[in-house]
């Protein structure tokens, strides 16, 4: 099984006639994923290599019946777009968009809980989800997943994400599902939503965590490591070496003081029982022997 | 982006928050004339990004012209932990009754605005927070409903502020969460904010960091940036639009993503190397962002060797490989080059680049071959 997603989810594309929305959603659609309808306001009746293209999510989802959305379009409209397709009865939205204010960010996730408590959000910024072999919603290159499981990925960043896929896909590792929830400061999904879906979710036997420095999310997914996972983690944090003080890319990665420190949310992790690793290649490795080593 | 102190005075006067009256002087006679404007006895402020101003002598009272010329000499070119002081604030100086702690962010776990409001102000608030956490009022604000003056009441209320600081206290604080929402801040703080002994209340300080990610709908932060010297590597870095942050080590690197970058980073390191520079070239990075990206490092004189390490995803991999030989075919790179390329259109970029490689520009299939490599390369 996967999380969130499977073969069967329905999904359209907010930003299909742009540059980006075009190259990654018909990359989704040839990798399998069941890419229906496109949504542009103002190029409505078009269509993308086929893919017929709505004025407005409402339409998009009367006409094709799609339950997922893939958000591809600039931070000022981002939010907006969210909402729209919230509002359209999208019960999971995918938004990779990078750069949306985080006053925006913390507006929209609350509206989100509070007017469409039945819709969840990943991301914004982040590279989106991918089941191997049933569906890829969001921009990870399909060829470096391998099918079959039993490992879950969840990660904060993007880049790294891919990397965690292709250390395991190397060795002959399968993953279940890898979600790459964004280094935001307002995440709609967090570590904690994914590792509960994981624990739930008979395939998954394993699960891979990649967080960085800043904030306070890994030492909160510790806890839940602690407290109420059966199944194997292993953990990797970016940043050991970054200076302190220094917002580093994503808004997320900053560190001040000892807080949110790679050190600290490591000796979180590690305490909790997570097996953490010193760097990707190292939580491959790490990975392959638990893996081997389950009944 | 932090905002010095009489920056984020002149952003809270936008949203009707009380200041002292004052002006910018950058040479000893414009801090007179300043002074002379503010009326005397003035106070003689160092702008300076960094706290502690007060104890390393950057403040100064002055009661006349000719003290606060020389209070002017004494802090203009003071370093303040590495930062040396080119501008000064001058404000008349107020009369204190009490101090107060006032501030909004986003606490980030909670995903709400959080308001911290204290009587005990005028110091270290971490100091407060972590010795006596009950004498900080938080309140939590969720970004649907904002903030309204009765809850701001209850609020002053809770934090035992001085009765005669009570009424005025709450319209200020719905005004500074006015400017930490509306003015897109990370973060809106008031150490002190005081009571003056007529009973006004008023900012006495100003700490605003802004969210660059908002400058799309603030025109009026243009005239904010800058002011301050910067590494000029990062000064470079900047004007081509590029993620940098200097480091001192001899292996220049260049990733995609933020994640990557600094995993990139710490992968040098455990291989018994040190990174010169964090250098994040983003998603969607394309064959011109590559060059800018070059250039910067090439013009670092510390760097020995460059690792440019690059997963695909939005960002492909031909596109960085195109940059790449753009780079080699304009600049005369100085260092060797180690380049790892996974990722979208990964073999389309390791196509393109086959032709190119040599002992100076070398390719390696993995992250951590890489980095040994480039590492090795700058001994």
């Amino acid at each position: 099984m996967s999380i969130f997603v499977d073969e069967t989810t329905t999904v359209l594309v907010q930003g299909l006639t742009g540059g980006q929305g075009r190259f990654h959603g018909l990359r989704n659609r040839d990798y399998g994923t069941k890419v229906l309808a496109g949504v542009t306001p103002g190029k409505g009746g078009t269509d993308v290599e086929g893919v017929p293209v709505y004025d407005t999510v409402a339409d998009a989802v009367g006409a094709t019946g799609a339950t997922a959305s893939f958000v591809v379009v600039p931070p000022r409209f981002a939010c907006d777009a969210i909402l729209e397709a919230a509002g359209a009865g999208i019960t999971f939205i995918v938004c990779i968009t990078e750069g949306i204010p985080a006053q925006d960010e913390a507006l929209t996730y609350n509206r989100l809980v509070r007017e469409f408590p039945a819709t969840r959000l990943l991301g914004p910024n982040c590279p989106g989800i991918i089941s191997p072999g049933k569906t890829n919603i969001g921009i990870t290159s399909g060829d470096i997943a391998l099918a079959g499981g039993p490992v879950g990925i969840v990660s904060r960043s993007g880049t790294l994400t891919y990397q965690a896929l292709h250390e395991l896909s190397q060795q002959g590792i399968g993953q279940t599902t890898c979600v790459g929830i964004g280094g935001d400061p307002v995440p709609g999904t967090n570590f904690i939503d994914c590792l509960e879906a994981f624990e739930a979710d008979p395939e998954t036997r394993a699960i891979m965590m990649i967080g960085e420095i800043g904030g306070s999310e890994e030492e909160r997914a510790a806890e839940f490591i602690g407290s109420a996972m059966t199944k194997p983690v292993v953990a990797y944090i970016a940043g050991v070496t970054a200076p302190p003080g220094r917002k580093m890319g994503h808004a997320g990665a900053i560190i001040s003081g000892s807080q949110g420190t790679a050190q600290a949310k490591m000796d979180a992790l590690s305490a909790a029982g997570a097996v953490v690793a010193a760097n990707p290649t190292e939580a491959g490795e790490k990975m392959v022997e638990i893996v081997r080593s389950l009944p | 982006m932090d905002l010095f102190e009489y920056q984020g005075k002149q952003y809270f006067a936008r949203f009707g928050i009380p200041t002292s009256a004052g002006g910018v002087a950058d040479t000893v006679a414009e801090a007179v004339e300043q002074a002379d404007l503010a009326g005397y006895p003035v106070v003689v402020k160092a702008q300076v990004k960094v706290g502690g101003r007060g104890k390393a002598g950057g403040i100064k009272l002055a009661g006349d012209a000719a003290a606060a010329a020389q209070a002017a000499e004494a802090i203009l070119g003071m370093d303040i932990k590495g930062h040396v002081v080119r501008r000064l604030w001058i404000e008349h100086a107020s009369d204190i009754a009490k101090e107060y702690y006032a501030s909004f962010t986003l606490d980030r776990p909670a995903k709400l605005h959080l308001g911290m409001l204290s009587a005990a102000g005028g110091v270290e608030i971490e100091e407060v927070a972590a010795t006596n956490p009950e004498a900080i009022a938080r309140l939590h604000v969720n970004p649907v409903d904002g903030l309204d003056e009765a809850t701001a009441r209850r609020w002053v209320d809770e934090a035992r502020l001085d009765g005669p600081a009570r009424d005025e206290a709450a319209r200020l604080l719905v005004r500074l969460y006015r400017c930490f929402v509306e003015g897109d801040c990370d973060l809106a703080e008031i150490n002190p904010l005081i009571l003056t002994t007529d009973g006004a209340v008023h900012a006495l300080d100003a700490k605003v960091t802004l969210d660059e990610n908002a400058t799309f709908r603030h025109p009026e932060w243009g005239e904010l940036a800058g002011g301050e010297a910067e590494d000029p590597r990062e000064q470079m870095a900047k004007e081509k639009g590029l993620n940098y942050i200097g480091l001192d080590g001899s292996v220049g690197i260049i990733a995609n993503g933020a994640g990557l970058a600094m995993s990139t980073l710490d992968v040098v390191n455990q291989v018994g190397g040190s990174a010169a520079n964090f250098l994040d070239i983003g998603g969607g990075a394309n064959a011109a962002v590559m060059s800018a990206a070059l250039e910067v490092i090439n013009a670092d004189a510390k760097v020995r060797s460059i690792l440019v390490n690059i997963f695909g995803g939005i960002t492909r991999v031909d596109d960085v490989a195109n940059g790449v030989i753009e780079a080699l075919s304009q600049v005369e790179i100085r260092s060797p080059i180690v380049l790892r390329l996974d990722g979208t259109n990964a073999e389309a970029g390791r196509a393109l680049l086959a032709p190119h490689l040599s002992a100076r520009v070398l390719a390696e299939p993995t992250m951590l071959s890489a980095a040994r490599r480039a590492v090795e390369l700058a001994r």
